[in-house]
């Protein structure tokens, strides 16, 4: 049984990981949703000269023809920043099989060539089906979460995160 | 019985016409282009969405700007197109319309583009990919007959909402040629159930179809009373090519009475957009003063043609293998 920290505590943690490194880093870029808030707290507090952008994966999934691109609604990705040459820190609240940091990474791709990209996450809940390793991590689940369990990062009106599971829903029925 | 470009869950199977169209699918595709427009502002105008997919774009009337948008469409989306006109292909040596499309399935086809001048023949090959249990095979509307261009209004709603936002509040003006205009009879479905303010639809008797009452439009044939302030002008192309008969009396008479000039377009509000779906017939419907003046969003409308079509074929393509 895991027992998640409160998401708070671990923000707090993420940035103070990060503070003493954020000069390695040109620029920040969250991934949709989750992402770009933690993206947006950390550049406002740690570094409000850097770049900021924000990404939608949605165009780089793997599985278009298994789920579609779905209801939710896809956001266009914002990048207002030279790539090329860029040290980039990405940024997700949940690291899990590593498809979506795969599909953020060639998304950066075309838009240009950065020298380097790293990634900084809030939670890795572990069963990787990529080689991809977050350099800060605040939390590392010590079990496995059910697979049809999503992980995700809230924010309330105040800007306060949390953090919440959701059952996937089930498929539909003819 | 159901639209038959739905499926069984009431998803988009195809896109054969904007009647019937629920309107949250409809919100869904504009909603959709949104993020692709921005696609097409970057360095690498691809993203990887329908990689490893054919379409193929079939022309069985000439369009260059219509297949031309569709093209880059599908390759911003990384799909392979095959190009295939009429007037190289097989139909001239007699092949039926099926026969073709039954070859190209067996080429592993996953989309069909079609423009037909045959109104309902996108109706035809969807039914037929039906019959063969070809339901994984998506078909797109480039232009039927009379009847539909279901891309053209989307991208033509696209703009209206990307220039004025809200369509309860607008006065929207359709102009010219409704008679022989799929254009407009996919714009009214689109604009009726967006739920315009107020329809209009301007021109002359003999080019206005009977019954646009039904839809809840108010007619005019004066475009000067029509115009009076409206949010949006949306005209038309005059149609030479598909009237039969006399119609009209002369391009010159036309011109006079229902050609947008700066003088009648000051009619409309200040701030009024005009449309127009190209190819312009400059002097006739439209003078060249509007056509690039600071109210014509007629270059924008083909930049939002492709985001739209790119979300029309990924919203086809995501729908394939889920049922």
């Amino acid at each position: 049984m895991n027992l998640l920290p409160e998401a708070e505590t671990l923000y707090a943690r993420l940035r103070e990981r990060l503070a003493p490194d954020i000069d390695r880093f040109d620029a920040l870029v969250g991934i949709h949703s989750g992402g770009v808030w933690l993206a947006e707290r950390l550049q406002r507090e740690l570094a409000p000269a850097k770049a900021l952008g924000s990404i939608d994966i949605s165009f780089y999934r793997d599985d278009l023809a298994q789920r579609g691109l779905g209801r939710s609604r896809v956001r266009a990705s914002h990048i207002p920043f030279p790539v090329q040459d860029a040290r980039i820190l990405l940024v997700d609240d949940v690291l899990y099989t590593g498809r979506t940091v795969r599909a953020a990474i060639n998304e950066l791709f075309d838009y240009g060539r950065p020298a380097r990209v790293e990634l900084a996450v809030l939670v890795d809940r572990g069963e990787r089906e990529l080689p991809i390793c977050a350099r800060y991590v605040a939390h590392t689940l010590p079990q496995p979460l059910p697979a049809d369990e999503r992980l995700e990062l809230a924010r309330n009106e105040a800007g306060l995160f949390t953090l919440r599971t959701l059952r996937d829903e089930p498929p539909t029925t003819r | 019985m159901s639209h038959p470009q739905l499926d069984e869950h009431g998803r988009l199977q195809h896109l054969l016409s904007l009647d019937g169209l629920p309107r949250e699918v409809l919100l869904q595709i504009l909603d959709m282009a949104e993020p692709f427009l921005e696609v097409t502002e970057r360095e690498v105008k691809k993203v990887p969405l329908l990689r490893g997919k054919s379409v193929f774009n079939l022309f069985f009337e000439n369009s260059t700007r219509t297949r031309t948008t569709f093209e880059i469409a599908a390759k911003r989306l990384s799909a392979d197109v095959i190009n295939l006109n009429v007037s190289t292909s097989s139909t001239t040596k007699g092949e039926s319309l099926l026969d073709t499309i039954d070859n190209l399935c067996a080429m592993n086809a996953d989309m069909f583009v079609v423009r037909h001048a045959s109104s309902g023949a996108p109706f035809l090959i969807a039914r037929h990919l039906r019959e063969r249990g070809l339901e994984h095979i998506h078909v797109v509307n480039a232009g039927d007959g009379r009847y539909a261009h279901p891309t053209q209004g989307l991208l033509d709603m696209y703009t209206i909402r990307h220039y004025k936002k809200d369509f309860s509040r607008l006065t929207v003006a359709i102009v010219g040629d409704v008679l022989h205009s799929r254009v407009a009879r996919s714009e009214i479905a689109a604009l009726t159930t967006l739920g315009v303010g107020e329809l209009r639809v301007i021109g002359p008797k003999t080019l206005l179809p009977v019954g646009l009452e039904q839809f809840g439009a108010r007619v005019f044939h004066d475009l000067r009373q029509g115009l009076r302030d409206v949010d949006v002008v949306m005209m038309l192309r005059l149609q030479n090519e598909r009237m039969k008969g006399a119609l009209l009396p002369s391009k010159e008479e036309y011109h006079q009475r229902f050609g947008l000039t700066p003088e009648k377009l000051a009619l409309a509000k200040p701030d009024a957009i005009v449309m127009h779906p190209g190819p312009l017939n400059r002097g006739i419907e439209i003078d060249s003063a509007v056509a690039d003046g600071p109210r014509s969003v007629i270059l924008p409308q083909v930049t939002f043609g492709i985001a739209v079509r790119m979300a029309v074929m990924s919203l086809l393509a995501g729908q394939g293998a889920q049922a």
